[in-house]
């Protein structure tokens, strides 16, 4: 007689398709998924914790590691959120915004990169991943020239940038995207029209509109279900609106859409990268606010009064009003949100971060539940999380 | 503002449970009763529009009372639409009713507020630790939990 007990295994947090630490329980019919479980908070830290003892430009570092893939993002939410706090946001320099938008969109088309490269290597599909990693190294190394560090930029600061660009880096972007788009169709000839990928992906993970929604699932997941929102577009930040762009939405709402949604959202971050190079003009890279943002280290050793301000900064910080805010980015993987709440003091109050991939994640069940346990893989892909974000 | 259109039909729906409405940097932030927020929350969704939970979190004013308040960033998809809901919870029944049955998305959300701040979530359907371990003990995002952890020497150098 046939043993008709369900069977529960557990699938990570050492697996190497989960992406990082991600524990999930499963329940299987055989190979049918009955019910799956994630456990998450294995990379806990305490990031808003942690916040809520640093001051103003102390807490910026911390959010580069939440999501580590991308960390522009990150940075660029959070210095909004500052810079709404303290009511400034009108008197950020053209070129700082510029170079904001032009450093975020390299950031999503890094983003999208990893996914995709970890996205196919888990269904078997390898060669992509080394392309993938060939252009993201590129990306990398136009961080390292701008930044310093690879992953962990740390770039934008409240008010502004920390750090003009270097001299050529313009060039090499523009080169770089030039080249971009012949890349991604690479990429599409390798998958694409592919019978193992197609049918990996079609209909897999599928999630309605209504349902996405309810599970607040955002991004390029939420633009897969057909659901035409993006909030560059919607509620435009750092001069998004100046920019010619489409939103990428797919009605097919399985993994297959998602994948679509996300290549081509590559092909419109280039478009969106060439226009901020032309729009590049010189002049300051931080906004005119001297109580707020570091004077430049030259004034620091030959002015009274730059000595001060960065004294004054570095051992106390700035203190914005009582109030709170939220503000919200288009993250490569969904809405990133910082919600602040100042008393007053140099310290946030309390600084909550919406992380799109936690929520994001909360789909998971609702979208592999019913399906085979190889179909599980291809969600995670799909949904694409970082567990620094998750578990922050 | 479409906001301030929202804000006139929550008072002229739920006069005596709207506390406080308060503007600042553009955002519209209306304080109300914990009583009634899962029917307030249903109005905000369904007649309203506000049809995502952008986040939700609790706050911790240790000194004040009451001394927490839960808040909900909501949005409004169709009209583009930020509002924030907050609500004040007392210390002695850090307790408040769930929201999970309207949008989906305060399940998770709501076992993180009741792991990290200690504010519990009636009629939850699966109110259990979420980033922390099962047997951890206290709320590490309240005020008088130490950065530091229990049971350590505070760290010696400065914090800030």
């Amino acid at each position: 007689m046939a043993n008709t007990e369900t069977m529960t295994i557990n699938m990570g947090p050492q697996h190497p398709s989960t992406h990082g630490v991600l524990r999930l329980i499963l329940e299987l019919d055989g190979e049918t998924v009955v019910k799956a479980v994630p456990h998450i908070g294995f990379l806990h830290r305490g990031i808003e914790k942690l916040s809520e003892h640093r001051t103003y430009h102390q807490v910026l570092p911390l959010t580069d590691r939440l999501d580590y893939l991308a960390p522009m993002h990150n940075n660029l939410g959070y210095v909004l959120a500052v810079e709404k706090l303290l009511g400034i946001t009108d008197q950020i320099p053209e070129r700082a915004n510029v170079v904001r938008v032009i450093m975020a969109e390299l950031t999503r088309i890094k983003s999208h990169l990893v996914w995709l490269a970890c996205h196919a290597l888990d269904i078997g599909a390898m060669t992509v991943f080394i392309y993938c990693f060939r252009e993201r190294e590129h990306i990398m190394d136009i961080y390292e020239k701008l930044s310093g560090a690879r992953m962990t930029s740390n770039y934008f600061r409240v008010g502004g940038l920390s750090a003009d660009l270097p001299d050529g880096l313009e060039q090499e972007i523009r080169d770089f995207i030039d080249s971009m788009p012949g890349h991604i169709a690479t990429y599409e000839g390798l998958l694409t029209g592919n019978r193992i990928w197609q049918k990996r992906i079609q209909g897999v993970g599928t999630i309605s509109a209504e349902d996405a929604i309810d599970l607040g699932v955002t991004g390029p997941s939420l633009r897969g279900s057909g659901v035409d929102w993006d909030l560059r577009r919607d509620n435009p930040y750092s001069g998004y609106e100046d920019y010619d762009f489409n939103v990428i939405v797919d009605e097919g709402c399985d993994t297959w859409a998602r994948y679509h949604v996300r290549l081509k959202e590559m092909y419109e971050s280039c478009k969106i990268i060439l226009q901020g190079l032309d729009k590049l003009k010189p002049g300051p890279i931080l906004a005119d606010c001297p109580k707020i943002c570091l004077p430049p280290k030259k004034d620091v050793v030959n002015t009274i009064e730059g000595l001060i301000h960065h004294f004054k900064i570095i051992s106390e910080g700035f203190k914005p009003e009582v109030g709170e805010i939220y503000q919200g980015v288009e993250n490569p993987k969904g809405e990133v949100g910082f919600y602040l709440v100042s008393d007053g003091s140099p310290r946030p109050y309390r600084m909550k971060i919406r992380p799109a991939s936690f929520i994001n994640l909360q789909a998971l069940p609702k979208m592999c539940e019913g399906s085979l346990i190889a179909d599980v893989v291809a969600v995670i892909g799909t949904l694409d999380i970082v567990l620094g974000e998750i578990d922050r | 503002m479409s906001e301030h259109v929202a804000v006139a039909k929550l008072q002229g729906k739920f006069s005596s449970e709207v506390l406080e409405v308060k503007e600042f940097r553009g955002e519209t932030t209306v304080t109300v009763k914990k009583e009634d927020i899962v029917a307030i929350c249903s109005f905000l969704k369904n007649e309203l529009g506000y049809n995502l939970l952008t986040d939700l979190c609790g706050v911790d004013y240790l000194g004040r009372t009451p001394r927490f308040q839960v808040v909900y960033n909501i949005y409004n998809i169709t009209t583009k639409d930020r509002l924030r809901i907050k609500t004040p919870v007392e210390e002695s029944d850090a307790n408040i009713d769930t929201v999970s049955g309207v949008w989906s998305t305060a399940n998770w959300l709501e076992r993180e507020c009741w792991d990290l701040m200690g504010i519990g979530f009636n009629n939850h359907p699966d109110l259990r630790r979420i980033l922390l371990p099962d047997d951890w003990e206290g709320h590490p995002l309240r005020k008088d939990y130490p950065v530091q952890g229990p049971d350590r020497e505070p760290y010696q150098g400065r914090v800030s």
